[in-house]
């Protein structure tokens, strides 16, 4: 090969490259392993933080995956493939996306689907924006969003929108849970109403009403909502007299391991007239020269490849794979496996209540109908507590000290279908030791 | 030595076409009442109330199918696929080395894959030592001071770098600062994020010779400039040989440069962007570290700084302290003591599982072997572009070395046989390779952006070679077989037309809101 | 060779403009930016009632390789838009200076159209682009 380049050692080939830059040494970087040694290393490590029992949920949730799931997405035909810009060698991902498209769709109610964004997070931020482009009416760029949207979601969302002109408001929750809606001017140019349903205190909202009161002022709907809460739970198209406008939520709890926070998946849902402003790639399927059927992306004008500039995001890598897992979960639990598995969440937690509020100090905090997590008053610090639990094994919720302190000593608690009675009373017996 | 062979390339016609395999769509397997009830988990008594208003009414219109229904379609639809795995796929600027399955299996290892991304720290110390073992790994092969693991992709990670180049100058109390230059052949996703950053993306030239024109770079200059996004080699396959004039003019300007560390590749282990004049960049895990590329995603794109951007790097980070009896204790960092930071970019810490293949991989190569990585994609580069320029390929710099990718113009071919880059790429399909990317830069016209990688045999490369000698000669004796390409998978060219204005986004069994 | 009616005026970004009976303008793309976007699948108008400057963004034209930006030729406000478009966003292909129309505007001032290009001009713009 070098012969054919005429050069003597390899080295030649960078001789473009000014010598003050080449470096010979990487400080802080090893020697390779092999992958033995390396499958050693990270075996100790995954081990020694134990298999704690987890009743936290926070936006993250431990569902049972099916086996299924992940042996065919990680088929190396589906694992290692690229993004499908060479159609037809790429039917098989295209196919997959298009299958999810159609299934989001109809689990949320509404009419277009994009292929994946990168988490929940990120996915508000986007609606956030596209409200801005899709509304024509209003021109204040305004987002109402109540207190009680997961604060790592405003958090994330701020940081985006911070150089793009958004203005956010934060609306108030009540003593029961729910999201409190403010006296507005009758003149008042609102963008968007965000509504979490359920909210992150797993409170449900009254979904239709609060539909019908952002419309009323010529505000969009961005529903933000669970997806395993759909499979007993109104979908947003089907809110207040003329649906949601924009659906947004977190994908992780279809088929995606909790994995320390990631690789995870965003989905977006929308109207047909607003199918222009989404951002992120979306699969249609059209004719080929012979007239059969196939899958192809389609609308990339609006994408960072050719738009540039002015796309409507700054998106090119998605989370494929994910979403994928998403499509496999889906078909394999349908409708009535994932009603299950909403219904069953829903009364794991319901027991956790009633077995934590029988301890000495503890109260519920909000008493409306909730899906599958819950807020849990105490008369003393949480995080002592909580530590004490760690050390045995057992992580007991989510401190709320930091994002919510008017609520005094509070714990976010979730119990899913894969924690059993017999977890749960270990945890009440654990917790009623160190609260005597 | 024997050397393994691939299939033999299928011509079509000689009696040798694979039947293409076309596959129904999940939902119309369907039976009413099928399920996977394995799966399904038995609800308990005690099931607190929904208010009715708030109940679905109507199913979900999802699939009715068996277990095995699920499996077989989607492993039918895996085999309409080309990948990493089953071609060779020399796409530029994605990096489609192989996989090494050992990041696979040590990602999914119970103890990383079951961990809640907010369970305290004490019960995270294996996980927090392999991400801030990565830090580190990460400062030492870029030569910055310092790092942020939570952008979730490539174009997630320039948000952030270009967002601290703005917080940078907010905090310098400039408000003049209001464009961003980028070079022509810059990869959209750079001028998208300007935008979204609130910047105007104003283009510079670049030379003939392929290095960005300092004239122009030096026109454009001035108080109004926050700062130059550049790659390095740049998107155009060949090393910017007079960036530290550049980072000189642009520093001096009192602007900031930014690196797209998709090229990374190039460079691994020999060239540091830092000791280049960066102030801040980012890595594409899923490019140069062999995360996988999932059909799409997910990727993870880290965020590099230079000591004048440490105060604005996005959180979460993972610190290290050293505990009473002297081992090291992992936990995050708080945001109290990052003030000034540009803020969270995602619900949790980042594409966890990514970072952790990353990890793997680099601890797999060491440091000799990512400068093998740098040596060998330079050289199977290098060799392609000789081989395919004796062929009669046109380089679109043939006087310029290559880095790990280099291009090919399809002009004349146009011209003079009205066959296109597109015709070539789907045309090599058809003989078993995934297509190089087509049409990018938009600065070259009818081109080919081949990148072997370093993990390719020269087997293959002039298997590859011969096919696109098999190409040209049918350009200049068939070229209307080109331009009907491809034959022999599971669908011909689709009509793209038809698919945006005739949108057909969902399976319309599927009830929305029509 | 693309076609460029006599009657017309042009704009250096490659739109057309009409002079109706009524004192409105009408408002198109050349034959030329038609062919260079290729097939049309979509198109994005302003609203009936909006005001704009001379130059300002006022639609998008959307093929599948391209999505480009229409600058209205002088200061008007928007009367019409062609709503057979919506439909059959390939007549600006087929028919761009008849059936092909996007706007008709109100002009702001009649002296803003001497900025304009005659055919002869746009000719050699689209020669050269």
């Amino acid at each position: 090969m070098l012969a054919l380049l005429g050069v003597r050692e390899i080295d030649a080939l960078f001789d473009e490259i000014p010598d003050a830059l080449r470096v010979s040494q990487l400080q802080g970087v090893g020697p390779g392993l092999s992958e033995l040694e390396i499958m050693q290393l990270m075996r100790a490590r995954a081990n020694c933080d134990g298999a704690p029992l987890c009743f936290l949920g926070a936006g993250a949730y431990e569902h049972h995956i099916p086996a299924p799931v992940w042996s065919t997405v990680t088929r190396g035909e589906f694992y290692s493939a690229y993004t499908p810009y060479q159609a037809e060698a790429s039917q098989g991902t295209l196919q997959s996306i298009y299958e999810y498209q159609s299934m989001m769709v109809s689990l949320t109610a509404m009419q277009a689907s994009n292929a994946s964004l990168y988490d929940g997070a990120t996915a508000l931020s986007e609606a956030c924006l596209m409200a801005v482009r899709a509304n024509r009416r209003s021109q204040s760029a305004r987002i109402l969003w109540p207190r009680s949207v997961h604060p790592h979601y405003r958090q994330v969302a701020q940081t985006t929108a911070a150089g793009q002109g958004l203005q956010f408001e934060t609306l108030d929750y009540d003593r029961s849970g729910h999201c409190v809606l403010p006296e507005l001017a009758a003149d008042a140019d609102l963008t968007a109403l965000v509504i979490a349903q359920p909210n992150f205190f797993g409170v449900l909202e009254d979904v239709h009403a609060l539909t019908d009161w952002a419309h009323a002022r010529g505000a969009l709907v961005i529903a933000l909502v669970n997806p395993t809460s759909l499979g007993v739970l109104s979908p947003p198209g089907q809110w207040g007299s003329a649906g949601a406008d924009i659906v947004v939520g977190e994908g992780q709890p279809l088929g995606c391991p909790l994995s320390s926070g990631g690789p995870y998946f965003g989905f977006m849902t929308t109207r047909l007239q607003f199918v222009r402003q989404m951002p992120g790639r979306i699969a249609g399927r059209t004719l080929d020269l012979d007239g059969r059927p196939g899958f192809t992306l389609t609308l990339q004008a609006r994408e960072q490849h050719i738009r540039r500039a002015k796309a409507t995001s700054n998106i090119c890598t998605n989370q494929g794979l994910l979403m994928m897992a998403g499509t496999l979960y889906l078909a394999l639990m349908g409708a009535q496996g994932l009603e299950r598995v909403a219904l069953t969440c829903m009364a794991r937690t319901q027991e956790l209540v009633q077995a934590l509020c029988a301890l000495p100090g503890v109260r519920l905090a909000f008493s409306a109908p909730r899906f599958h997590e819950a807020v849990l008053l105490f008369d003393r610090p949480i995080a002592p507590f909580l530590q004490a639990l760690a050390a045995q094994g057992i992580i007991g919720g989510l401190d709320l000290s930091v994002h919510y302190p008017e609520l005094g000593p509070a714990l976010l608690v979730c119990a899913t279908e894969t924690r059993t009675g017999a977890d749960i009373e270990r945890y009440a017996r654990a917790l009623g030791e160190l609260l005597t | 030595m024997t050397v393994q062979q691939t299939a033999p390339a299928q011509t079509p016609g000689d009696g040798n076409e694979r039947l293409p395999l076309r596959e129904r769509l999940i939902f119309e397997y369907s039976r009413p009442g099928r399920g996977a009830r394995s799966q399904w988990p038995e609800v308990p008594p005690g099931v607190p109330s929904i208010p009715s208003a708030l109940r679905r009414r109507e199913p979900a219109a999802l699939p009715q199918v068996s277990e095995l229904d699920v499996v077989r379609h989607y492993t039918r639809l895996s085999q309409l696929n080309f990948s990493i795995d089953t071609h060779f796929y020399p796409l530029g600027s994605c990096t489609m080395k192989y996989n090494p399955k050992a990041c696979n299996a040590a990602a999914l290892l119970p103890g990383f894959l079951m961990r809640h991304p907010l369970g305290p720290p004490e019960l995270g110390q294996g996980f927090l030592a392999c991400l801030h073992e990565l830090q580190e790994m990460l400062k030492a092969i870029t030569g910055m001071r310092g790092v942020a693991l939570s952008p979730l992709a490539g174009a997630h990670g320039e948000f952030a770098g270009v967002a601290m180049i703005r917080a940078y100058h907010r905090a310098r109390g400039d408000q003049q600062r209001r464009e961003v230059l980028v070079p022509q052949a810059a990869h959209g996703t750079n001028p998208a994020t300007a935008s979204m950053c609130g910047y105007v993306a104003r283009e510079i030239a670049v030379g003939a010779d392929g290095d960005v024109d300092l004239t122009a770079l030096r026109a454009a200059l001035g108080p109004q400039t926050a700062g130059i996004m550049l790659t390095n080699p740049s998107t155009l396959g060949v090393f910017e040989r007079r960036i530290a004039e550049v980072a000189r003019l642009v520093h001096e300007a009192g602007g900031l440069l930014y690196y797209d560390g998709a090229n990374l590749n190039a460079i691994l282990g020999k060239v540091r962007p830092g000791d280049m004049g960066f102030d801040v960049m980012h890595v594409n895990l899923h490019k140069t570290f062999s995360t996988p590329h999932g059909g799409g995603g997910p990727g993870a794109g880290p965020v590099l700084v230079s000591e004048r951007l440490l105060p604005f790097l996005p959180l979460p980070i993972v610190a290290r302290d050293s505990a009473a009896d002297g081992r090291a204790r992992f936990r995050w960092l708080e945001e109290r003591e990052l003030p000034q930071s540009i803020g969270r970019l995602a619900c949790f810490g980042g594409n966890a599982g990514v970072l952790l293949r990353a990890y793997v991989y680099m601890r797999l190569l060491g440091q000799a072997g990512m400068r093998r990585v740098a040596e060998y994609a330079t050289l199977n580069a290098n060799y392609l572009s000789a081989r395919l320029q004796q062929l009669g390929y046109e380089a679109a710099y043939p006087q310029r070395r290559a880095s790990h990718e280099f291009i090919v113009t399809l002009r004349r071919a146009a011209q003079e046989l009205g066959v296109t880059a597109m015709d070539v790429a789907k045309r090599l399909l058809d003989l078993g390779f995934h297509a190089p990317t087509t049409y990018f830069p938009q600065l070259v016209s009818e081109c080919l952006l081949i990148e072997p990688t370093e993990t390719e045999s020269k087997a293959t490369l002039d298997e590859f070679a011969a096919a696109m000698g098999q190409i040209l000669t049918e350009a200049r004796q068939e070229p209307e077989r080109l331009r009907r390409a491809p034959y022999t998978l599971p669908v011909r060219r689709l009509d793209d037309v038809r698919a945006a204005r005739e949108l057909d986004l969902a399976y319309r069994g599927a009830p929305g809101g029509e | 060779m693309s076609k460029i009616p006599q009657e017309l005026k042009y704009t250096r970004t490659h739109e057309w403009l009409r002079s109706l009976p009524d004192g409105n303008v009408e408002i198109g793309i050349s034959d030329h930016a038609q062919e260079e976007l290729g097939d049309l699948v979509f198109i994005e108008l302003p609203q009936v009632g909006r005001r704009l400057t001379a130059g300002e963004a006022c639609a998008v034209i959307e093929s599948v390789k391209a999505a480009s930006d229409i600058y209205a030729p002088i200061a008007g406000t928007v009367v019409a838009t062609n709503e057979q478009l919506a439909q059959s966003p390939e007549l600006v292909n087929h028919d761009p200076y008849g059936n092909g129309w996007l706007m008709r505007l109100k002009p702001a001032q009649a002296s803003d159209q001497e900025a304009l290009l005659s055919a002869e001009a746009y000719g050699a713009v689209a020669e050269a682009g």
